[in-house]
């Protein structure tokens, strides 16, 4: 296991040697306080609300762009420069490595969260909100993160060109977040069989973050992003192993 | 027990197949030297040893463990540096052969020794706190090796460890090769067959996936068909009844003559393979009172034996 924590922290080092991180971090607090505030309309009429709803429903869309970012680079870098050889030779095992680079990069994504605090407090300041609820649906939201990242790691090591593992993972955790979204659902609901619908529900991230975000997790919500995280940094050890031989 | 020793090893990717049933073994002290043209399947084979690719079939044991089954005690045995020698270039090589040495477990004090020493070893002092990146080709090579060096394994495999370098720079991975050498089974890719005379204990070639021979440097050598081979150059005025005389001895093939000046002339004579002429032309040249101004045999050219084995008989270019 130490060599994974090794892997973590040149991975989080790595973050912070270049701008990208900075970069990162501004862009995503500063569309977090744009929608929350502009789109969101958190001081809105008619929400006389002190919560961080109209804060955390955009989580799912800001991932969808941000977090593939974040995780282009964690293997189609190492495939380009061939890095990958040098890595995978050294005494570690391949779920080590990947976890290393896994924990590394939602580290860094909790530390871009985690920056998200004066939201926070400016609810504090006009009311008087359920600390719990707001607790809770960070929670969740980190864990939904963790979820988009295994996607965008998994698609990292397809090529190694790291603005194809972008745009194939933008597209994967679309497809997912838009199972869940009503217009779609409704689109299905004409003709399909009650079923179905819900089986496209199921596995769409909207349908197990809305509750999340109104500070509700539940077992299998939790079982949902546990498992969406497992399978797909599994598919990510699978790629690599197969894609070595190029 | 051989330090490494392959038994038949095979590599498919998909309908190619790249390494066809290779057994050598590598004793230590040796230096192995792996040479065949590019495409030969010789990173293919150093790819395995190390742990990166299963091989298909057949099996090597490195180290005393198999690389199959054993393979993190196989990895913590071997120093590896890949084909174009990778190194993350947003590290210092301080900072990156600190991480090497984490992964390979040495810890603390243990730890900073380990580095100190490998860059003080391989000349890196001067630049110890600039990132790889911005490095010069030769500097990067030797952050390449540092890397392998670090934990001081009993096994080396380097691939084309002088590939695209100055010839400064060639002989100086090349002095750091022969230093770390003798007490240690190293193997190095290469397809510059000068390489093989300066570092190499013995040569395999390979191509098309097959060993096609396996010696020591001299032994491939006396394959060349200019083993043997004296370039003479003598004052005499009858040329003519000079090249029909040295045609005349036992054991000569073919003798050429390669230039005329003022009464000197140059000769080319070619052996029977096997044989040797140097005595022969010697007294010869007593007998006939020829001034000799220059003689040299020839130990005979690796380049020509590669060619000759590696394209089927040298019927191509």
């Amino acid at each position: 296991m130490s060599c994974a924590v090794s892997i973590l922290k040149r991975e989080l080092k790595g973050y912070f040697a270049t701008p990208v991180a900075y970069v990162f971090i501004v862009i995503f607090l500063f569309l977090t306080g744009l929608f929350t505030f502009q789109l969101g309309g958190l001081y809105g009429e008619g929400n006389g609300q002190a919560d961080l709803g109209a804060f955390f429903v955009w989580h799912p869309w800001l991932y969808l762009f941000l977090i593939p970012a974040v995780a282009m680079r964690l293997w189609a870098e190492e495939r380009k420069s061939g890095t990958v050889e040098l890595l995978l030779t050294l005494p570690v095992s391949l779920p080590q490595a990947i976890l290393g680079k896994f924990i590394a990069a939602w580290l860094f994504i909790g530390i871009a969260l985690a920056l998200t605090f004066p939201t926070v407090l400016t609810v504090m300041y006009l009311g008087d909100p359920d600390m719990g609820i707001i607790i809770a649906s960070y929670c969740g939201s980190f864990l939904m993160a963790g979820a988009f990242l295994a996607i965008g790691i998994c698609m990292s090591a397809l090529s190694s060109n790291q603005v194809v593992g972008f745009i194939i993972a933008v597209v994967v955790c679309f497809l997912l977040i838009l199972a869940g979204h009503e217009p779609v659902l409704a689109a299905f609901r004409g003709w399909a069989p009650g079923w179905l619908v819900d089986a496209i529900a199921s596995v769409s991230f909207l349908t197990h973050f809305s509750l999340v975000q109104r500070g509700l997790i539940r077992v299998t919500d939790l079982v949902f992003f546990v498992t969406l995280i497992i399978g797909w940094l599994t598919a990510c050890g699978v790629i690599l192993e197969m894609k070595k031989a190029e | 027990m051989a330090m490494i020793e392959t038994n038949k090893l095979r590599k498919v990717f998909g309908p190619i197949e790249a390494v066809k049933g290779v057994s050598f073994r590598v004793e230590k002290g040796e230096v192995l030297g792996f040479l065949g043209p590019n495409g030969a399947g010789k990173s293919t084979v150093m790819r395995m040893l190390t742990c990166f690719l299963t091989p298909t079939a057949g099996t090597a044991s490195v180290g005393g463990h198999d690389i199959r089954s054993d393979s993190m005690k196989v990895r913590r045995c071997v120093g590896y540096v890949p084909e174009s020698n990778p190194v993350y270039g947003d590290m210092t090589t301080v900072a990156f052969l600190n991480f090497i040495a984490e992964m390979r477990g040495f810890r603390g004090r243990e730890l900073k020794r380990r580095v100190d020493e490998v860059i003080d070893r391989c000349w890196l002092t001067d630049v110890r706190s600039q990132v790889t990146e911005t490095l010069s080709k030769g500097f990067k090579r030797r952050v390449g090796l540092a890397q392998a060096f670090l934990h001081d394994p009993p096994i080396l495999v380097l691939d084309e460890p002088t590939e695209g370098l100055d010839p400064n720079q060639k002989h100086e991975v090349r002095t750091l090769i022969n230093r770390m050498a003798p007490d240690k089974a190293t193997i190095i890719s290469t397809h510059i067959l000068e390489e093989v005379d300066a570092v190499c204990t013995r040569a395999i070639i390979i191509a098309e996936g097959r060993i096609v021979a396996d010696g020591t440097p001299t032994e491939l050598k006396e394959r060349s068909r200019y083993h043997g081979a004296v370039r003479l150059t003598v004052e005499t005025p009858d040329a003519r009844g000079a090249e029909q005389a040295l045609s005349g001895l036992p054991g000569v093939e073919n003798v050429e003559t390669l230039g005329k000046t003022d009464g000197v002339t140059r000769f080319f004579v070619s052996p029977k393979h096997g044989q040797s002429v140097l005595s022969g032309i010697v007294k010869l040249a007593n007998e006939k009172k020829w001034r000799i101004e220059e003689m040299s045999e020839e130990s005979g050219h690796l380049d020509e034996v590669f060619r000759e084995i590696t394209t089927k008989g040298g019927k191509h270019s």
